[in-house]
């Protein structure tokens, strides 16, 4: 084991009615510091459940989560002070629709790192001028277009300054103009250095940006490999399959 | 037209009646506004424990179980209230809870505001509950996934939101209760009710007093539901 593993997930379960559905069955993966993890497979082939229980939005039914060394499965560990350090950016954005999206990005910073509010709002517009939205602190996220919501919300998860970002299918409710303007973001973190689990269906987006791709099938990780291994040189039929129909 | 005026004059001129119906109003509006107080209370109490337990239970059981096996007495007993005070007329209620379990007190007004406040707290507590269930469980998991606890994803989150969702109907069951308040009269307040039954039955005419206190209710109903309707607008307003 290196120095830079950042996760390390040990023979991961997630079973649901009595094991009836094996949504994880057997997951063994390291996540090193600054790596670009993009998970592909089929719907319902569990990459969801994965990437939810890396901060135990699901609760996984056995196996080890290590964050830093740390096992977050064990009850009694702090989860909200793990869950700080791994944000989360979903596929229907969940920006807080009551809030500006100064205060969607400031509420947590501010209630939970102790920032003060200047401080908190000098590091969001910092942000919001990355993601180029620097005018539309004031907004509220409905006058928002997706694409710009999607950009709100990685950067919301960013003002906690996370160790590691995860995103489940950031793409996949945007209209398709507005797609490439959040991989290009993502893309942007990557090249600084964040780390990253991504489901996505976006294969262009795994070939060019991930330093790796894992496959998954049936609750497990099939293959895994560099994304030109993986995408020139597939091993199993599963992938092949997978490839044909998604390319 | 001499007739009503002479009616009128029997009913609320001759001996002050109209007085009357201003301390029965006074009496209504007293009884209804505090127990609507009281009934928003117990139902966030309600509400909180009911859906802390449906949400939150399963986590709870793994990190906590004397914690969740208090959550779990609480949500049981919360569940029996819901039943029962559901389950039951209210006056019937009312007259349990003045004949029996209070038996002897002289302060049937409390009695009453009691009474009307621990019914109308079920009905609150079922309102606030399906409040918060009705906010997208995305909501939740955004402020999980910031490093929020519980308690503070539904302060800070889930509960501005629940309150802009619930304020018409909270509102609504004010008016409700304000008339269900009618029935004070089972326990001898001389609320609005009363009073027009009191002089109807001083007066032996019936019309006078009863279409004016049914009038009283209808105008004040109609005016609450104005500004529901009002509140309803301004919140889709601000809601962007
Ligand atoms: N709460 C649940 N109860 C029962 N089955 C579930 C639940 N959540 C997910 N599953 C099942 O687990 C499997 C994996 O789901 P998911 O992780 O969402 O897949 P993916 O994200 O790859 O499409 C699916 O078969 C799904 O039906
Ligand atoms: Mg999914």
């Amino acid at each position: 084991m290196n120095d830079n593993v950042l996760i390390q997930v040990k023979d991961l379960k997630k079973h649901y009615n009595d094991g009836e559905i094996k949504a994880l069955d057997g997951i063994n993966m390291e996540i090193d510091q600054g790596e670009v993890v993009v998970i592909i497979g089929p719907s319902g082939s569990g990459k969801s459940t994965f990437l939810r229980s890396l901060n135990l939005l699901e609760m996984p039914t056995s196996g080890q989560i290590l964050v830093d060394g740390v096992d977050i499965t064990n009850p009694k560990i702090d989860i909200n002070l793990h869950r700080q350090k791994m944000g989360m950016v979903f596929q229907h954005f969940n920006l807080f629709p009551n809030m500006t999206i100064m205060k969607n990005m400031t509420l947590a910073p501010m209630k939970l790192l102790g920032k003060s509010k200047e401080e908190a709002e000098a590091k969001a517009k910092e942000l919001l001028a990355v993601v180029g939205l620097e005018d539309r602190g004031d907004a509220y996220p409905n006058q928002l277009s997706g694409g710009q919501k999607q950009r709100v919300a990685i950067v919301r998860a960013l003002c906690m300054e996370p160790e590691i970002l995860l995103f489940d299918e950031p793409t996949s409710a945007l209209d398709p103009e507005m797609v490439g303007e959040v991989l290009d973001v993502m893309k942007k973190l990557a090249e600084d250095g964040m780390t990253m689990a991504v489901v996505t269906h976006e294969m262009g987006f795994a070939r060019e940006v991930a330093s790796r791709v894992v496959f998954m099938d049936d609750g497990v990780v099939i293959e895994e490999n560099t994304p030109s291994e993986i995408f020139e040189n597939p091993q199993s039929d599963r992938l092949k399959n997978f490839l044909a129909k998604v390319l | 037209m001499s007739d009503l005026v002479a009616q009128f004059q029997l009913n609320f001129i001759d001996g002050d009646r109209w007085q009357l119906i201003v301390q029965g109003l006074g009496r209504t509006l007293v009884i209804a506004v505090f127990a609507v107080v009281i009934g928003v209370a117990i139902g966030a109490l309600l509400a909180i424990i009911r859906s802390t337990y449906e949400k939150n239970g399963e986590d709870m059981k793994k990190r906590s179980k004397g914690r969740y096996a208090l959550l779990s007495v609480l949500n049981f007993f919360a569940k029996i209230y819901l039943t029962i005070i559901r389950g039951t007329p209210v006056v019937v209620q009312l007259m349990i809870i003045y004949f029996i379990i209070f038996a002897g007190s002289n302060n049937d007004t409390l009695v009453a505001v009691i009474a009307f406040g621990i019914n109308s707290g079920a009905y609150v507590a079922e309102i606030i509950r399906g409040g918060i269930m009705s906010i997208d469980e995305g909501q939740f998991e955004a402020g999980r996934s910031l490093g929020f606890n519980y308690a503070q994803t539904m302060i800070y989150i889930i509960i501005p939101q629940v309150f802009k969702v619930i304020l018409p109907t909270l509102c609504n069951e004010f008016i409700v209760l304000l008339k269900e308040t009618s029935v004070a009269g089972y326990i001898g307040i001389m609320d609005l009710t009363k009073a027009g039954d009191l002089i109807r039955g001083r007066t032996f005419s019936p019309f006078m007093p009863l279409i004016a206190v049914a009038l009283i209710y209808l105008v004040m109903v109609m005016i609450l539901t104005a500004l529901v309707g009002r509140l309803e607008r301004s919140l889709r307003k601000n809601e962007r």
